[in-house]
């Protein structure tokens, strides 16, 4: 088991990293502090426009080389604006990376492919250079995570120095993988971010799927698979997201016998086509999406959005919550009343039953 | 002159005590091992297979069969077994015959892969509860849906609407992932093809109809009937390609790879004759390789004409023996316009295959299918393609571990002929079926009643497919598309670590 929580401003109002933080707190119950971990939108107004890589680099005195490689890998496609070490306060955790950010534009021959690049580009340093892992590649957004409980890496990372209008957090309580950095929530790849509490059991028929196309599984859990799942049917395939949802928490064979004949297909095409993206056994995620979604009635979101989910038996819980333009997601109402004790509204959604936020227009 | 007879396998005894004289054993025998002899049953063990007929008909439980003990001075090197073979070689100097499949004690990997259940992480799933999904698609699948947003006026209101471009080829729909395999009408009896045809509609999945055609008493199930094109190309014409749901190439099969098929003239009744196509009493010899397919461009052709001559209405499956180069042949399927793969395991059975080939040729199912998944998944083509796996599937164990590796579904051929009846004698190519399975002879046949056939094969699938939903629910999955190709819920024993590659799992204790 695990805590999750996520909150979403309609008006875009930049709300400051020490709320989620104060959220995710009360929710350290359902973690045992062997990770924790936020991801920030709109957190890096300065460099909107450029990607900012988070990657966690090993902590030994020659990652001044591990630096240098991987400007070289980013440099083939584009160039570092700016390149840093993610601040943090000294005394909290025992620092077992150095979390170091580069601020990274692709030259402009590049734009179109930009986004596949950018995948590539995190496979690679992940994949192929020792001591490196990119755990953020996304654009005025930034994932901080690390072992230890809600309110230390909060206070490691600074959290409170950062303003974003989407914060998402995870209180981790391990049980498939050893606790370490990497392995903490949220994931992220491209401006997708995934918090989960749950045991994907069907990860290794996801992995395998997601693997054939060309999508690395590098962080032995199986948050990152779903990450990588999001990305593919609703970045690369352009399913509509409502449709891709169903993929992920399918519609049952004997609802969807019972169906209109145009419905039925759908739904029947999207089960036999997308059966490797099936995520099976107990789970409530909340996913931070990329932008460009486009729904089933033809609309295009340009902004980032919040998604919220469960299994199709809800073995997880999930609690959706509204005060004016904010919406809260998480495993317990009493994370949200802890940041907003006076709310408009408050629903558990049905099994299988998406919460989707889009922005105000 | 050389004695050349070997001692009889089994020893047949009648407890005269218990014996009553009734004859059953006399007119149950199709072998002749029974004959009445004044007030005593006179036995010919050697003429006796231990097909357990009499056994089973006798009213005082009289009879046993045992091994024959007859002792043979032991050799590890020169078995039995081996001087048997090499004694009734020298007398007929002819290749030698055997039934079912490979009987050598070469590993069956099933028995040496685990399974994984839920604790306390994520709650099993109760499968009496919750719903437990098997439901199956054999077919091509698309790599992706593409879909139009298209303008609707609904109540005056003009709304933008998803619909579905892309269209998906015929597949057929299983409600469990076990199908009948292909056993011919022929070689085996009309009563076992009708009972087996209606248990396949009763459980809603397929049964094959092997490459004997398809008798015209068959043509109600035909809907939930495979139809086979092999070399010998027997019984083949529109109607019967049109009939049917699928059609399936047989290029080669597990028992024996790389040769053909031969139906002793004795089983070609007047009626397996008009089904065949063929003289009645002629040998209906399949030749080993198609010859209009001599190499893997003619097959993709004629995967197209099938296709043509079906109107593009029905998926074409293709099924391979599992041989060395089991991936890169079943890539080259994968990439023609066919549906589904079929791999054949080397235990696979047969009416009959020369012992040689049985026991020498192919590869185990397990490596096959992790093999041919794994490649098809490099070549991105894996989602594309439907793979069946056949060979040797005893039980629902087998069924769950076959899609774990990476199967869609399987063929069970020798344990639904175990659910009629059969006691794996071996002697399909005899004719002398004395269980009615494996024979033509009209009073043979009819031992076996359609019905209770039909039942028992539908009972076997039925409780096939109510354990694996407990093993499913028991992993934690509600829907067997989450179980295919998950390896990570498989763990080897006692497996070396090439082998543990080869199907790509991990051992138990990792």
């Amino acid at each position: 088991m695990c805590g999750i929580i996520g909150f979403i401003s309609k008006k875009k109002r930049l709300i400051s990293g020490d709320k989620i933080a104060m959220a995710l707190d009360s929710l350290k119950e359902r973690g045992n502090g062997q990770g924790s971990g936020y991801v920030g939108y709109g957190i890096y107004p300065k460099y909107k426009d450029s990607y900012a890589l988070h990657i966690f680099l090993n902590n030994t005195p020659d990652y001044y080389e591990i630096i240098s490689k991987i400007k070289n890998t980013l440099e083939k496609y584009g160039k570092v604006i700016k390149d840093e070490e993610i601040p943090t306060n000294g005394g909290i955790l025992k620092k077992e990376f150095i979390p170091w950010r580069f601020f990274y534009d692709f030259h402009p021959s590049y734009r179109d492919i930009e986004n596949d690049l950018m995948v590539n580009i995190v496979m690679e340093i992940n994949d192929k250079i020792d001591g490196a892992f990119v755990f953020s590649s996304g654009k005025n957004l930034g994932v901080f995570k690390a072992s230890g409980w809600p309110k230390e890496v909060a206070e490691f990372y600074k959290l409170d120095q950062y303003k974003g209008y989407m914060w998402l957090a995870h209180a981790r309580y391990p049980t498939n993988t050893k606790g370490w950095w990497g392995g903490a929530h949220p994931f992220n790849i491209l401006n997708w971010s995934v918090v989960h509490n749950g045991e994907i059991t069907s990860y290794g028929t996801n992995k395998r799927y997601v693997e054939s196309f060309g999508y690395k599984c590098r962080m032995l859990t199986d948050t990152e698979v779903v990450a990588y799942i999001f990305d593919l049917l609703i970045r690369k395939h352009k399913l509509p997201v409502e449709y891709a949802l169903s993929a992920i928490a399918p519609k049952f064979w004997k609802e969807i016998d019972l169906m209109e004949e145009d419905e039925r297909k759908i739904h029947e095409s999207i089960r036999m086509t997308y059966g490797g993206a099936v995520l099976n056994g107990p789970f409530a995620i909340i996913v931070g999406t990329h932008e460009g979604m486009v729904f089933m009635n033809g609309d295009v979101e340009k902004n980032n959005t919040m998604i919220g989910i469960t299994d199709r038996i809800k073995l997880r819980p999930l609690v959706v919550a509204e005060k004016d333009d904010l919406l809260f997601v998480s495993s317990e109402e009493a994370a949200i009343r802890r940041i907003c004790p006076e709310l408009d509204k408050v629903e558990m959604p049905d099994a299988g039953m998406p919460v989707i936020v889009k922005m105000e227009k | 002159m050389i004695p050349s007879t070997v001692p009889p396998k089994y020893k047949v005894e009648i407890n005269s005590n218990r014996c009553m004289l009734c004859e059953r054993c006399v007119r149950e025998c199709s072998w002749g091992v029974y004959r009445r002899d004044r007030n005593k049953i006179v036995t010919y063990s050697n003429r006796c297979g231990a097909c357990q007929r009499c056994v089973a008909m006798c009213p005082r439980d009289a009879i046993t069969i045992e091994k024959n003990l007859t002792c043979w001075r032991d050799h590890p090197l020169w078995t039995r077994e081996v001087r048997e073979d090499i004694i009734n070689q020298s007398r007929t100097g002819c290749i030698l015959l055997s039934g079912m499949g490979n009987a050598k004690e070469l590993p069956t990997y099933f028995d040496n892969i685990v399974l994984d259940a839920c604790q306390v992480t994520n709650p099993s799933i109760d499968p009496l509860r919750e719903p437990m999904e098997l439901r199956t698609y054999i077919g091509k699948k698309p790599k992706k849906l593409e879909f139009e947003y298209i303008e609707e006026e609904i109540d005056g209101k003009k709304i933008k609407k998803a619909k579905l471009k892309t269209n998906i080829a015929p597949n057929i729909k299983l409600e469990t992932p076990i199908m009948i395999a292909h056993m011919s009408y022929g070689a085996l009896s009309l009563n076992s093809h009708l009972a087996m045809a209606k248990a396949a509609k009763e459980c809603g999945t397929f049964m094959g109809t092997g490459e004997g055609g398809l008798h015209r008493d068959l043509y109600p199930y035909a809907n939930h009937i495979i139809t086979q094109i092999a070399s010998g190309r027997f019984g083949v014409n529109e109607d019967y390609l049109m009939k049917g749901a699928a059609i399936e190439i047989k290029i080669g099969q597990g028992s024996k790879p790389g040769i053909g098929g031969h139906l002793p003239g004795e089983k070609v009744s007047a009626e397996v004759s008009m089904t065949r196509m063929i003289p009645e009493g002629s040998d209906a010899i399949s030749p080993a390789p198609h010859h209009d397919i001599y190499s893997i461009e003619d097959l993709a052709q004629l995967v197209r004409s099938l296709k043509e001559a079906t109107r593009w209405k029905m998926p074409v499956f293709v099924k391979i023996a599992a041989v060395h180069n089991v991936a890169a042949i079943a890539n080259g399927i994968a990439t023609s316009d066919a549906d589904a793969v079929v791999i054949d395991g080397f235990k696979g059975g047969t009416g009959a295959a020369p012992k040689v080939f049985r026991d020498n040729v192919g590869i185990p199912i397990e490596l096959a299918i992790a093999a041919v998944d794994q490649r098809l998944r490099e070549e991105g083509v894996r989602n594309e393609v439907s793979i069946i796996a056949s060979g040797g599937i005893r039980n629902s164990a087998d069924v769950f571990k076959s899609i774990a590796l990476g199967a869609d579904a399987v063929y069970i051929g020798t344990a639904v002929m175990v659910a009629l009846g059969c006691r794996v004698c071996g002697r399909c190519y005899t004719g002398q079926c004395a269980w009615g399975i494996a024979t033509q002879k009209p009073e043979l046949v009819n031992r076996l009643d359609v019905e209770e056939g039909a039942n028992r094969v539908a009972n076997l699938i039925k409780a096939w497919t109510l354990e694996i939903k407990e093993l499913l629910g028991a992993a934690g999955i509600n829907s067997i598309e989450s179980l295919r190709g998950n390896r990570d819920r498989l763990r080897g024993i006692g497996l070396n670590n090439v082998e543990l590659e080869a199907l790509g799992i991990k051992h138990a204790g990792f």
